[in-house]
């Protein structure tokens, strides 16, 4: 591996040396992949026929009333097979993994959306596949587990660590240093060691590219903003990448949980107590104490429950290609309950960063100003943690009363 | 400097022995017994980790000791703080071992002299393949320090060939796949193995990972110079306390 993907000083490959022979064959088989037309063609066509691409963009005409602003365009990744954008990253690591020869898949997921994409792929191309999972989100993200389950996923509960998605990234790690042959990990996101942030940015890029030549033909130009919200980075790389050489201001909107002042929050490109530092096989900006050891994060929304960011938007934020914001839980609630009232669209938790901090722009706006927003995923899946987030009274009963069944199922007799 | 170290000893001993443990874990009293236990039975060199909140390339045991051990409060200042102590005790070679993330934070030209400072000898860093490590390299090089390098079974021979060019003191060939503290099958492909490790440089070959009975010890001997004992002291801890280490150290040899 010559090239070893720093952005701006950001990135690279540090790697124990019994992986570095995986890490220069999967970096071979990408570039070759990259550099042969009919592979994109391929993948065009599987996103097509399985995933519901190229998706819609939708003109948010009863929010753009309300701001009375910018003109507001969603892009629909919710509509995605599985329901977020994960699944443009797993099928094009999937076509990868057939050209390798390899028959089992491992992933690392938070708020399982990436595992169930990934257990998606590993059936439809009868791959073996092993999620590893953060006990806490396994608590978390119940309904996700049973569905991995269901697709043949064996899922592993991650008991070391804070127990959420950064230990399973280290756990997948653990796995694939013993059993590498067989095996590819499927990374979920624009971070880890080189070449997965360029890689999982180039599937992603499916995005941006619909993106501008759908924005082009609904207003026959380019949009003055766009927003995405930034966990690892994938999405925001995903539709970053349509508008990176142009007047275009890209937004990337992080989780500032309960407050960027109160400890509690995931934002690495926004807060004081990130700094730039080395974990999980690359370098870039890590919510980390000064001995360099790893912070609890928080959100609302486990997507972007992680410690570390792309270490290519850490590069935009060096340059000022792209700005960074950041916004609480009770913003992203409030911006999700909006977005579904007016324009009866169920944004992911995750997704709804990226509505708030555009809802907080669109007013000062002019009117023929146009935004674009990224709706990464979709909300309905996190019905429990949406119905929690509500705090919805009528929920919580049907939730009470079901149990109250199964309990009865389970002990008859009593 | 190390490498003369091990050749002398070498004159008095079949294979040296180097153990690993965890700085803080269980306790730093503990630590020191435990180290003190080591050297009195013999041992030739040791490890001193510091623990980091993301040890990828560790097993369940040795990472359940990093995390305690910082549950416990063990920061980067007390850990340098109870390896100047040791170094101070005992007359044999210490070598850091961490995760590049620590000396990183600490800033790698401090860090460096810090370990200098102290008497260390050299570092084990096995998330920091050469090619990002050129700093941390040459500020080891200016301070006469030993860069441990990691070679592994699926290392081509003209990588282990440019490995070894970094290399100083010992090499450390991981015994197989996976992480540390699972079993390793102790049988002629590790011989053709250490065969191609040696080939590839002049300098000692440590072999480590799933080492742990004196019949291990006894399958090494004539080809590795020195055998790595990691995993299961610190199991040997958890299991029957720090008082069994020097016995189990005796035993192994």
């Amino acid at each position: 591996m010559d090239d070893r993907g720093y952005h701006n000083g950001f990135g690279g490959a540090f790697l124990p040396e019994i992986l570095v022979a995986t890490f220069d064959q999967l970096d071979a088989v990408f570039r070759q992949a990259r550099n042969d037309p009919e592979f994109w063609q391929t993948y065009e066509n599987i996103m097509a026929s399985y995933s519901c691409r190229p998706t819609p963009l939708t003109f948010a005409e009863n929010l753009t009333r309300h701001f009375g602003g910018a003109r507001i365009y969603i892009k629909r990744e919710d509509l995605n097979h599985t329901g977020a954008h994960k699944a443009n990253n797993v099928m094009g690591q999937g076509l990868l993994v057939r050209r390798m020869g390899k028959t089992r898949v491992i992933a690392e997921t938070g708020a399982g959306q990436h595992g169930v994409a990934t257990a998606t792929m590993a059936a439809r191309f009868g791959f073996r596949c092993t999620i590893y999972m953060g006990e806490v989100d396994v608590h978390r993200q119940r309904p996700n587990v049973f569905w991995m389950q269901r697709l043949g996923a064996d899922v592993v509960p991650v008991r070391d660590g804070t127990r959420i998605l950064k230990d399973a990234i280290n756990e997948a790690f653990r796995d694939w240093v013993s059993n590498m042959d067989t095996t590819h990990y499927v990374l979920g996101t624009a971070c880890g060691p080189h070449p997965f942030p360029e890689m999982v940015t180039y599937f992603q890029s499916i995005i941006g590219k619909e993106a501008r030549q759908q924005v082009m033909r609904a207003e026959n130009r380019l949009p003055d903003r766009v927003y995405a919200c930034v966990g690892g980075g994938s999405n925001a790389m995903g539709i970053f990448s349509g508008f990176a050489d142009e007047a275009t201001e890209l937004v990337g909107v992080e989780a500032a949980g309960r407050g960027l002042d109160s400890g509690q929050h995931a934002s690495r490109l926004c807060a004081a107590d990130a700094s730039v530092g080395v974990a999980q096989g690359y370098k870039t900006f890590f919510l980390q104490d000064q001995d360099g050891q790893m912070k609890e994060t928080h959100s609302i929304a486990a997507g972007l429950d992680y410690v570390g960011v792309s270490p290519i938007l850490a590069g935009f934020k060096e340059t000022g290609k792209a700005r960074f914001e950041a916004v609480t839980d009770d913003e992203v609630v409030e911006a999700a309950s909006l977005t579904i009232r007016k324009e009866g669209l169920i944004p992911a938790l995750e997704s709804a960063h990226a509505f708030a901090q555009a809802f907080k722009e669109a007013p000062a706006l002019s009117r023929d100003a146009i935004i674009l927003i990224n709706q990464s995923g979709r909300g309905d899946k996190d019905i429990f943690t949406i119905a929690d987030a509500f705090d919805d009274p009528g929920w919580k009963e049907f939730i009470i009363e079901k149990a109250g069944q199964y309990g009865r199922e389970r002990s008859p007799a009593s | 400097m190390m490498e003369k170290y091990i050749n002398h000893r070498l004159k008095e001993k079949n294979i040296l022995l180097m153990t690993h443990i965890v700085m803080g874990y269980p306790s730093f009293e503990a630590s020191f017994k435990i180290v003190e236990s080591m050297v009195t039975a013999g041992v030739d060199l040791m490890e001193l980790q510091i623990p980091f909140s993301e040890p990828i390339a560790d097993g369940p045991v040795i990472l359940g000791a990093n995390q305690k051990a910082l549950e416990n409060g063990a920061t980067v200042q007390r850990c340098l703080q109870f390896a100047r102590q040791v170094v101070a005790s005992f007359d044999i070679p210490f070598l850091f071992m961490s995760y590049y993330n620590i000396p990183y934070k600490f800033g790698i030209p401090a860090f460096v002299d810090t370990m200098a400072t102290i008497g260390l000898k050299g570092a084990i860093v096995p998330d920091l393949p050469p090619e990002e490590g050129r700093e941390f390299l040459t500020e080891m090089e200016r301070s006469a320090l030993a860069p441990i390098l990691i070679f592994s079974p699926n290392t081509s021979i003209e990588r282990l060939r440019y490995l070894a060019g970094f290399a100083r003191g010992f090499v450390y060939c991981v015994a197989r796949k996976g992480v540390t503290g699972m079993d390793t099958d102790f049988s002629r492909r590790l011989d053709e193995y250490l065969a191609r490790c040696r080939s590839a440089t002049s300098l000692p070959l440590a072999l480590g990972f799933g080492v742990k009975s004196a019949e291990d010890v006894r399958f090494l001997t004539g080809k590795a110079e020195i055998a790595v004992i990691g995993t299961a002291t610190i199991q040997l801890v958890q299991e029957r306390g720090v008082a069994a280490v020097a016995e189990y150290i005796s035993a192994l040899r």
